[in-house]
């Protein structure tokens, strides 16, 4: 491998992990901080990329759509949480896989009767659609640059959110005591709508960015959420730090398991789990 | 009394089984045997689930490494040994449940079944990936195994009626084995892991050689599912190690009634039934079975499994709160909520729907 395809497939590989950070990070923060288990999570991805399909149809610009999607799968987020995931907090971790599992089905049916079972295509923004030249054959898409820098800001935000700012105090106080937290006088049923809302927001702009670079089909929720599930069992629950170290090292894996191993290449991800399960088999960055 | 009724029933079901054929269309009789393949793979999950108190998430990579290894066993002009092949598969599904069992067994709770899904995924991969499976197509079963030993052959699979009954058969057997091994004193100590592993450990129980030897086992015996499958339909994807199908078997599972072996088969009834039901009437079945899914977890509390135990624990509470002498209503109301101990066999689900 020359110098050149190997930066490329660093850039590449930081893209894919951060991006993945974007989706794991939701589902962290729902496990550790509510302590449900969430399968319908990849769904919200597969929203996010049919939503940016769908909407760049209608505005014809992703960015816009972008600025329209974030408020929608926030919203969409709230309701269901309202709606379904409230009534799960109690229950027990089978009966959250199964109604999850439900949704799941449900998600996909509801993609199939609205837009159809094909794979489509979104343009990428005519704003970030260059390549740098990074020899004489050889570029790289400005568009998978932007993607890496907005995720990694958004990855600082969340940072940022949940050690400095009282929100954050709140909410990590409240993946510690639930009922000490409600006792001194905060809403602990809009904290924990909060923030299933912004997992599902974070989940469905992964899949609004991706589309354009991974195109849109169905089942495409599936893949990323077994993923997601590895790099959260690879960080530790409910650290948002560990799911960002832990995507970074998925997205190595699996972009460098593709070169140097394609007939494995589905493997290279897992087995980097089995080796951190018999390292440490609570994660990395356990929590607490 | 129950146990005995209970048997009555049982003896009655099988002889509507080993009916059935005399009755039904062909059509009829190969979804009855794909019922009772799944209703092996059913029981075989409840062994973790119900029983050991283990929710995994990828119990289809068990059933599938068994239908590959059938696939793979049989040569390509000719038909492999029965007697060959059934026990390779299932030995080899027991290997990898073996392997897998020791990386998933060091976690618990929802990493539990967060990681047996990812390895089930990983076998998935195995499979799909690389030339050994055949890629996403699969492969054929051109033959179905040869049952004849030393050239006597005492049934062919190749015939339906055959095949069905030795489908029956491995049903009956499997109920049979793992009703024996429940009441040993391995499982005995499995059902202790499962209402409390702490006090198991205490009192000097090895837990995770216990959790890997029944991981092992459920693995096996998803194997001789997954043999079966693969005979009776004759090729394999790697759809059968999908997390989709890990998800239907799981809900057979707790459809019929969890940590019991009976209830699983009648998951299997349940599930599949549903599954047809909905197919006839819309493309988009799956849309009505994940509302029946979604609406069952939020009205019935503890799942379907609960709701006859609900209904018993409410109809005691009235008749222990109903003295000779009547007292008014509001008395019934204030005594419902204690709730009295339940019916030995209802009591068993009971315990099954809450550890996880």
């Amino acid at each position: 491998m020359d110098l050149v395809t190997f930066l490329i497939q660093i850039l590449n590989a930081l893209q894919y992990g951060l991006l993945l950070f974007l989706v794991a990070s939701g589902l962290t923060l729902v496990f550790g901080i509510m302590g449900i288990i969430n399968l319908a999570h990849g769904s919200f991805y597969m929203v996010g990329a049919y939503m940016a399909f769908v909407l760049t149809g209608m505005t014809g610009n992703l960015m816009l759509t972008i600025a329209l999607g974030i408020p929608l799968a926030f919203a969409f987020g709230a309701l269901l949480e309202w709606l379904l995931f409230a009534h799960l907090y109690k229950r027990d971790h089978l009966e959250q896989v199964l109604l999850t599992y439900g949704l799941i089905l449900i998600f996909e049916e509801l993609r199939s009767l609205a837009v159809g079972d094909d794979v489509h295509g979104v343009a990428v923004p005519a704003l970030f659609s260059a390549s740098i030249p990074l020899s004489d054959t050889l570029s790289y898409p400005v568009y998978r640059i932007v993607i890496s820098v907005v995720c990694l800001l958004l990855a600082g935000g969340l940072w940022w959110l949940m050690k400095r700012t009282r929100l954050g105090m709140m909410i990590r106080a409240g993946s510690h005591d639930r009922d000490m937290v409600q006792s001194l006088g905060i809403d602990i049923n809009l904290l924990y709508r909060t923030v299933f809302a912004l997992g599902v927001a974070l989940a469905a702009l992964a899949g609004m960015l991706a589309a354009p670079i991974s195109s849109v089909y169905p089942g495409m929720g599936g893949s990323v959420l077994i993923i997601s599930f590895v790099i959260v069992v690879i960080g530790g629950i409910g650290s948002v730090w560990g799911a960002l170290v832990a995507a970074l090292l998925i997205g190595f894996a699996d972009t460098f398991g593709k070169v140097l191993l394609p007939e494995f290449a589905g493997l290279a991800v897992y087995l980097v789990m089995a080796a951190v399960l018999l390292w440490r088999p609570e994660g990395i960055f356990k929590k607490g | 009394m129950d146990s005995r009724i209970a048997l009555v029933l049982k003896l009655v079901a099988l002889a509507g089984l080993l009916a059935f054929p005399a009755f039904g269309s062909p059509f009829y009789v190969e979804m009855l045997a794909k019922i009772l393949v799944l209703a092996i793979f059913a029981m075989s999950l409840d062994l973790l689930v119900g029983f050991t108190g283990l929710v995994s998430l990828g119990h289809a990579a068990f059933f599938g490494v068994a239908a590959y290894a059938v696939a793979l066993l049989t040569p390509k002009y000719d038909p492999a040994s029965l007697w060959l092949a059934l026990p390779l598969s299932v030995l080899g599904a027991a290997a990898a449940a073996f392997v897998i069992g020791l990386f998933v067994l060091r976690t618990k709770g929802i990493y539990f079944i967060m990681v047996t899904l990812a390895f089930a995924q990983m076998a998935y991969y195995v499979f799909h990936d690389t030339a050994l499976g055949g890629g996403s197509d699969g492969i054929y079963l051109n033959f179905k195994p040869d049952a004849s030993i030393a050239g006597w052959a005492p049934f062919s699979l190749d015939e339906p009626m055959h095949l069905y009954y030795f489908i029956v058969f491995a049903m009956v057997a499997v109920f049979v084995f793992l009703t024996l091994v429940l009441r040993s004193p391995f499982g005995k100590v499995l059902v202790g892991i499962r209402s409390n592993e702490h006090r198991m450990q205490s009192l000097g129980y090895a837990t995770f050689r216990y959790k890997l030897a029944a991981f092992t086992l459920a693995g096996a015996l998803a194997g001789v599912a997954g043999f079966l499958y693969a005979v009776l339909f004759g090729f394999v994807t790697p759809e059968y190690l999908s997390w989709h199908q890990s998800g239907n078997v799981l809900m057979m599972v707790i459809l019929g009634g969890m940590g019991n072996l009976a209830g699983a088969v009648i998951g299997a009834f349940a599930f599949v039934g549903l599954q047809e039901f909905f197919a006839g009437m819309t493309k988009h079945w799956q849309l009505l079975m994940g509302g029946v899914i979604v609406l069952a977890v939020l009205f019935l509390p503890g799942g379907i499994a609960a709701l006859p135990r609900r209904l018993a624990a409410a109809r005691e509470a009235r008749r222990a709160a109903l003295p000779p002498d009547a007292p008014p209503p509001a008395a019934r109301k204030a005594a419902a909520p204690a709730t009295p101990p339940a019916p030995p066999m209802i009591g068993k689900m009971k315990q099954g729907v809450n550890h996880v």
